[in-house]
């Protein structure tokens, strides 16, 4: 299979595969940098002395996403009009924007597409080709904003052993995606909508509280008490819609394995460290490696490398820089 | 790694293996638990949507209630774009109407002072449309017999809405509670000092809507929900004979009523002797 498939199989739930060959300049990277053990050593020792912690990527994010919904709040509050409407939903300076995923729910129940649905949901498409898919994710979501703060909660739980994280299979994501797909064809409501946390916090924010915000809280409980990021890694739809949106993306995190001290610092920040795998020592073919679609560009790996070994980046254009 | 759920039933394998097959079957079996749990939390949305006691009154030119749960996005556009705040997105009490919009006329009704029906304009989804698709039936009774004249608009050149159907039906549920049915007046502000509801009053401004509470009323008959509805020829005051034996007024729905809540918002008996049954269809008498 090509590395796209596997990368997009990966996204679906299929475990990391060990790479059958080795293209020939990764594997003269590889013999140059464990010739000399002891330079290797000391060349690691001094990047990680060197490395001065830097938040850039989630700082630029955060201000991002707290951006966009704030942008949605006041232009309702102060009645800007610029950009109407909700995360399922909206008006930019007049263009219809509706989310993929609640498009295909209400496609899907209702059956019957109007052409303000369509424009708005092929708009957003574009946006998001372009953009990266899951770009989404980390940069606009704002359940992944307070999920990613209680999630530092439970790696302190986690870290004091007062609780235990409990894994599920990835490929969960991936049978919610077809359920919630079936539940809304067969009963004709958008049951997923239902227990949607982005739908519900973008309301939320926007139209004012309510007990919605009570089932969010719950959520993020269970992140807390039993499984690390649950919502994002093994249950919402809207993750995968964007992601196989962002598996025509140009815009991803790349991995330079000549820079990599295979520490596996990036892979303990990552909501989807499977994407990450190719940075365990053996398992880059090539020299530079795009993350793939599951990847959220949400660039906390980059901040945390100390070597540089991952970098954003837009496909084609460093070829044509 | 091994995400294929392997059972432990490979014994021939050396012990680290059959541990590790013990794991991936725990967490496969947790993953179908919690595949089970959130799909069968979900389909609790249910509940509300079939038990629902009494149906909302959703917004001009709302599809028929099915498909307009299947066909609203929750993104709250006619929200935004009312200019008196009478629509609001339900709670998730209301199960799979979870952020879909409804009016709470008593509180807030739509007295059309956008005057060209907005939220139907902001709709993305076509949930409220002007006209429905070929293929979605009619229900008897829902279709207006003719264009709705807004009184407000009764002189220019297009004094009509663009509504093909209505959202419900006004009836006088209390007649016992109706002033003009007891032959009373009304002075004053028509809910009280304390009550936020907007309308437009086209003898103040056009174009802005104020609170009830600023424009008090001096009436010898009360006829509020007469004189306030918005609508050319919805409701009047016809004579009838009250329980006394002598002749009175009472307020008569007729079919151009729309079911906008103007009446039951604007009517001072608490609780209002007239309201709008949502979702009603209109019934020759």
């Amino acid at each position: 299979m090509s590395r796209f498939a596997d990368l997009f199989m990966g996204m679906l739930g299929a475990a990391p595969k060990k790479p059958e060959a080795v293209s020939p300049a990764v594997q003269r990277i590889m013999i140059l940098k464990y010739e000399d053990k002891d330079r290797y050593i000391k060349e690691k020792l001094h990047a990680r002395a060197h490395h001065e912690v830097s938040h850039k990527w989630r700082n630029r994010r955060w201000a991002v996403l707290v951006a966009v919904n704030l942008l949605f709040l006041l232009s309702f509050w102060l009645d800007i009009q610029l950009l109407e409407g909700a995360l399922t939903a909206s008006r930019f300076a007049g263009f219809h924007l509706i989310d993929l995923n609640s498009a295909l729910q209400v496609m899907l129940a209702h059956k019957h597409i109007i052409v303000n649905l369509f424009i708005g949901t092929f708009t957003v498409f574009l946006l998001w080709v372009l953009l990266g898919g899951r770009t989404f994710c980390s940069w606009v979501c704002p359940y992944h904003l307070v999920s990613e703060l209680t999630e530092k909660l439970h790696l302190k739980l986690v870290e004091k052993k007062i609780v235990t994280d409990h894994e599920f299979h990835r490929g969960t994501r991936t049978v919610f995606w077809v359920l919630f797909g079936l539940l809304a064809f067969g009963t004709g409501y958008t049951v997923f909508e239902t227990l949607s946390p982005t739908g519900i916090l973008s309301r939320a924010l926007i139209y004012g509280p309510g007990l919605a915000l009570g089932w969010v809280f719950l959520l993020l409980l269970f992140e807390v008490f039993w499984s690390r990021r649950a919502w994002c890694r093994y249950i919402c739809p809207i993750g995968l819609t964007y992601g196989v949106v962002g598996s025509i993306s140009p815009l991803q995190v790349s991995y330079h394995v000549e820079h990599c001290f295979h520490e596996g610092d990036c892979r303990k920040v990552c909501l989807v460290p499977h994407v990450l795998d190719v940075t365990v020592k053996g398992r880059a073919t090539d020299e530079t490696m795009g993350l793939g679609p599951d990847c959220t560009r949400c660039g906390l790996c980059i901040d945390v490398c100390p070597t540089d070994a991952l970098r954003f980046e837009v496909k084609g254009l460093s070829r044509l820089l | 790694m091994d995400d294929s759920g392997n059972t432990p039933r490979k014994a021939a394998k050396p012990a680290m293996s059959i541990e590790k097959a013990q794991k991936a079957r725990r967490r496969f079996l947790q993953s179908v638990g919690l595949t089970a749990g959130v799909v069968g939390l979900s389909l609790l949305g249910y509940v509300p949507v079939t038990q629902a006691g009494t149906p909302r009154l959703r917004p001009p030119g709302a599809l028929d209630e099915r498909d307009f749960l299947a066909s609203c996005i929750k993104c709250g556009q006619c929200v935004q774009v009312c200019p008196v705040q009478a629509i609001h997105l339900a709670d998730l009490s209301d199960g799979f109407g979870v952020g879909v919009p409804y009016i709470a006329a008593r509180e807030q009704a739509c007295d059309f002072s956008c005057d060209a029906v907005q939220c139907i304009l902001a709709c993305p989804t076509g949930a409220l449309t002007y006209k429905k698709p070929a293929f979605m039936a009619l229900r008897p009774g829902m279709p207006l017999a003719a264009a709705p004249i807004l009184k407000a608009k009764e002189h220019d050149a297009e004094p009509t809405l663009n509504l093909k159907e209505r959202i419900g039906v006004a009836r006088l549920a209390r007649p016992e509670s109706c002033l003009a049915v007891q032959g009373k007046g009304f002075k004053g502000q028509a809910r009280g000092a304390g009550f936020k509801g907007e309308m437009r009053y086209m003898d103040v401004d056009r174009w802005k809507p104020i609170p009830v509470r600023d424009h008090p009323y001096d009436l010898e008959l009360c006829d509020l929900c007469v004189r306030e509805c918005p609508l050319k020829g919805a409701i009047e005051l016809q004579p009838v004979k009250g329980a006394d034996g002598i002749a009175r007024m009472t307020p008569v729905v007729l079919e151009p009523c729309v079911g906008c809540g103007v009446c039951e918002m604007i009517c001072p008996a608490e609780p209002a002797a007239i309201v709008v049954e949502a979702q009603a269809a209109w019934k020759e008498a």
